[in-house]
């Protein structure tokens, strides 16, 4: 071990070396205790507390959706006051946008991208820490409001002046506001994370063109997070200065309601695409797994991934053409939502492609994957209707955009993620989830969620709001309601199979091999599970499919899997160009800490604080943060006492 | 395209200047701040072309203060930048120097904010204007202060000792940091002192 090397040309080993793997466990294992658990930084631990946790919220939702259509299964009934109904919509809204659907991507990616990427974790393995502890942090600080009757009640976008003090003087929506700049912190650091991992943390020869679209969905996602977020924060910010100082920024008097929806929107939409691109990723790398051949038309979805993001910059307002906005602007942004078809398009027809000049194997993820082409072109045609103007103006604020935002929502994220989740579960838990299990939970959840949404256009047309808490009989609405809470119940159902399969077979599912779908890229050239250090040498690739080359034959060009830079004096990976993935810099990992946990206590605090208007106790987290900084960002000594070097200063 | 094999030359080992992660990790994070400033801008531009001429205070707010005020700033990202090509060369003391006047001149220039936020005669409830500018200058504090406070440790650690010719990373990117938040002030400075003269 020497601690103070400037340059080295790092040596090569052959996998099967003896000896080999033991030093890296040594050197990259997490200690034992609570301790050596907050402390971790292994982007698949917290990888799989993103999941889990992200789980807990989508079920946490779910039932909250479930409790509504119980009240909603019939004209009249009163299971809810309409305060609690408030509450509840808003907060399912909450959890399931901001809570489930953006970090269920963050934590598959956090799980995968170093091994996708053939590295041996992610640029800045405590950032990610700190991430996954501000989300939960977060997440407890928007329940904390719910659980004691004061949650947010003014719907997840929370339009002024609902939202304003007057109409609203409780603290429900100061814990939203607070809540979600928390949370925003945790989305941006992540995304910071994912940026520069991606730029230059990948094995060498991953040049870009050769990268997992997943990477590409998460990449553009995480762009997009980091222009995006500071709007939707700073509203939240400025909303809570005019509900608690006197500020003028929203309301009717002095201030301008409309910016609310700006800010929120010109946020929004971009978080849309930032919670279906990476899980689109995941079925264009999922998909051609079981079509055994690679994904039709990788540079076209590659180039459609950026290419909606950037549009969807561009769209915002089609969520307000209601608000009596000038005509000249509604065409504008009109022609730029339908616009946005296309390059959303491109992906489908890649997916089919791949799928009819493929010779698919029906496996579960499989099901779950093409399920999702299915539903994704439903919503999207919906979506495509109500980029009209005229339509919108007809259907803005009824349940056809309920059903509409839920085939996109649940259809391009959740049913991705299920299916990645049969996908990677071996690799992750080293066993198998069961596959007749999983027919049932597919078919179970594609058919309840198709009775419990299809319905809703219909009754959008009719004429139903959406966020009643509850209607007259008489309206033509009874029965259609009564056959979509029954789809719902289906649909709990499916995600009660998918819960008791996760369980089973965790215990006692068939134990998976390194490579148990014979899929293309590098994740599944390590073990299942993985060692702490991921690969105990560096691959080095020469195509998209590394581990497909000797069957796809496209060129004499081989990746090297077996042998490679073995980095151990510390923890090491190599980072390369951003471009060409050319080895350039040995990169010195941090060790484990508990800095981040203490970071994100910090913040918690001051938020805490901040919503109580206790002052003092704002002081006393901002005094945790800079410690923890501190610690954080403590130079190397070892790289200052370098002995002999002249020009030392 | 290259085949981006390691062929066994040396390579650097750890944080070194602009190929550091540390380094791409603050232009993202400059990134979202920028966007951030971009979207506080954005609702002043909003409200004020709503609300017409007649919205703004009169008379126009006066650049006796901050026109030398925006000098000071920019002066003290020279320093910055006069003593970041200290420590390339191996100065440890031209260093030293830059960032103390750095943080002197930042110093001097939240002071002056402080009275140009007291002559005032408006304040943060009186209106929208007033809660746009009180929010996005002291955005723009907050950003010097918490600038100042990372050039303060950059300094003492300097003076520790921790970085050398190769190794100085930390100091290039706390630098970036600051050239930043003078060039928000940029922004923020045409915003509210130079387009009310302009347009109105």
């Amino acid at each position: 071990m020497s601690a103070w090397e400037d340059t080295r040309a790092p040596e090569t080993r052959r996998l099967g070396a003896p000896g080999l793997g033991r030093e890296l466990e040594e050197i990259w294992g997490e200690k034992p205790g609570l301790l050596g658990w907050i402390s971790s930084v292994d982007h698949k631990e917290i990888g799989k507390r993103y999941i889990v946790t992200a789980f807990a919220f989508l079920i946490l939702g779910g039932l909250e959706a479930f409790v509504m259509r119980l009240q909603l299964a019939g004209p009249e009934l009163r299971l809810l006051t309409p305060e609690a109904y408030d509450q509840l919509f808003t907060m399912h809204g909450v959890t399931m946008i901001f809570l489930y659907a953006a970090p269920i991507l963050s934590g598959f990616s956090n799980y995968l991208w170093p091994l996708l990427l053939g590295s041996r974790d992610m640029a800045f393995p405590r950032l990610n820490a700190l991430s996954y502890w501000i989300y939960i942090a977060a997440g407890l600080f928007l329940y904390a409001g719910f659980v004691v009757g004061r949650g947010p009640n003014d719907g997840w976008f929370n339009y002024v002046p609902y939202a304003d003090r007057a109409h609203d003087p409780g603290i429900n929506i100061d814990v939203y506001a607070l809540g979600l700049i928390l949370l925003g912190i945790s989305t941006t650091v992540g995304s910071a994370n994912f940026v520069v991992t991606f730029l230059r943390t990948r094995c060498p020869g991953m040049s870009v063109n050769r990268v997992p679209i997943l990477t590409w969905g998460t990449l553009t996602a995480s762009v997009g997070n980091l222009l995006a977020v500071p709007s939707v924060s700073l509203a939240f910010f400025l909303l809570w200065m005019d509900r608690q100082f006197g500020t003028h920024f929203f309301d009717t008097g002095q201030g301008q309601p409309l910016l609310w929806q700006h800010l929120f929107w010109m946020f929004g939409h971009p978080w849309v695409y930032a919670i279906v691109l990476p899980a689109m990723g995941m079925v264009s790398d999922g998909l051609p797994t079981f079509c055994r051949r690679p994904l039709v038309g990788y540079t076209p979805v590659a180039l459609a991934t950026v290419t909606t993001m950037a549009l969807g910059f561009g769209v915002w307002v089609h969520h307000m053409f209601a608000t009596g906005l000038p005509s000249l602007s509604l065409s504008f942004f009109s022609a730029a939502s339908i616009i946005i078809v296309i390059p959303s398009a491109v992906a489908v027809f890649a997916w089919t492609a791949t799928i009819w000049t493929g010779r698919p194997v029906i496996t579960t993820a499989f099901l779950f994957f093409a399920g999702m082409i299915v539903l994704f072109v439903i919503g999207g045609v919906s979506g495509f209707m109500t980029a009209s103007a005229p339509l919108d103006w007809q259907l803005t604020d009824t349940y056809f955009i309920v059903a509409h935002l839920h085939y996109v929502l649940i259809g391009i994220n959740v049913f991705p993620v299920v299916g990645g989740l049969y996908y990677w579960f071996p690799k992750i838990t080293g066993r198998m989830l069961d596959e007749r299990l999983g027919r049932w939970n597919f078919w179970t959840m594609f058919l309840g969620f198709n009775i419990a949404f299809l319905p809703m256009h219909l009754l959008g047309v009719l004429g139903m709001p959406r966020r009643i808490y509850t209607y007259p009989d008489g309206m033509g609405w009874s029965t259609t309601n009564l056959i979509v809470t029954l789809g719902s119940a289906l649909f709990a159902a499916g995600v009660l199979l998918l819960l008791v399969n996760v369980a089973v077979s965790l215990r006692r599912g068939a134990k998976a091999s390194d490579n148990p779908w014979a899929a293309p890229t590098l994740e599944w050239a390590t073990t299942s599970p993985p060692p702490p250090y991921n690969f105990a040498v560096i691959p080095s690739v020469a195509s998209r499919h590394p581990l497909w080359e000797a069957r796809l034959g496209e060129s004499d060009a081989r990746s090297r899997l077996d042998e490679g830079l073995l980095l151990d004096h510390g923890r090491e990976t190599i980072a390369t160009t951003p471009l060409d993935a050319e080895p350039n810099l040995i990169l010195e990992m941090p060790p484990d800490t508990p800095a981040p946990f203490l970071l994100a206590l910090g913040l918690a605090i001051i938020f805490s604080g901040a919503a109580g208007h206790w002052w003092w106790l704002v002081g006393l987290g901002a005094v945790l943060i800079i410690v923890a900084l501190l610690i954080w960002f403590w130079p190397n000594r070892t790289h200052a006492d370098e002995p002999g070097q002249a020009g030392h200063v | 395209m290259s085949e981006g094999v390691y062929r066994g030359q040396p390579l650097p080992v750890g944080a070194r200047g602009k190929n550091s992660v540390g380094w791409w990790g603050m232009l993202c994070l400059i990134a979202t701040e920028a966007s951030l400033f971009a979207y506080l801008l954005f609702s002043y531009y909003y409200v004020a072309i709503q609300r017409g001429p007649s919205w703004a205070p009169q008379p126009h707010p006066s650049l006796r203060l901050s026109g030398p005020n925006t000098v000071v700033l920019l002066a003290s990202s020279v320093a910055v930048w006069w003593g970041e090509e200290g420590v390339k060369k191996g100065e440890r003391g031209r260093q030293l120097v830059g960032l103390a006047i750095a943080i002197g001149l930042g110093a001097v220039f939240l002071v002056v904010q402080g009275f140009e936020w007291r002559a005032k005669t408006f304040n943060l409830a009186s209106g929208s204007y007033g809660s746009l500018f009180f929010t996005i200058t002291g955005f723009h504090m907050a950003h010097v202060i918490a600038g100042l406070l990372i050039l303060i440790a950059v300094f003492v650690w300097s003076a520790m000792g921790y970085f050398n010719i190769r190794r100085h990373a930390p100091v290039s990117i706390s630098s970036i940091y600051w050239h930043f938040v003078d060039a928000v002030w940029l922004a923020v400075f045409f915003t509210f002192y130079v387009t009310p003269y302009l347009f109105w």
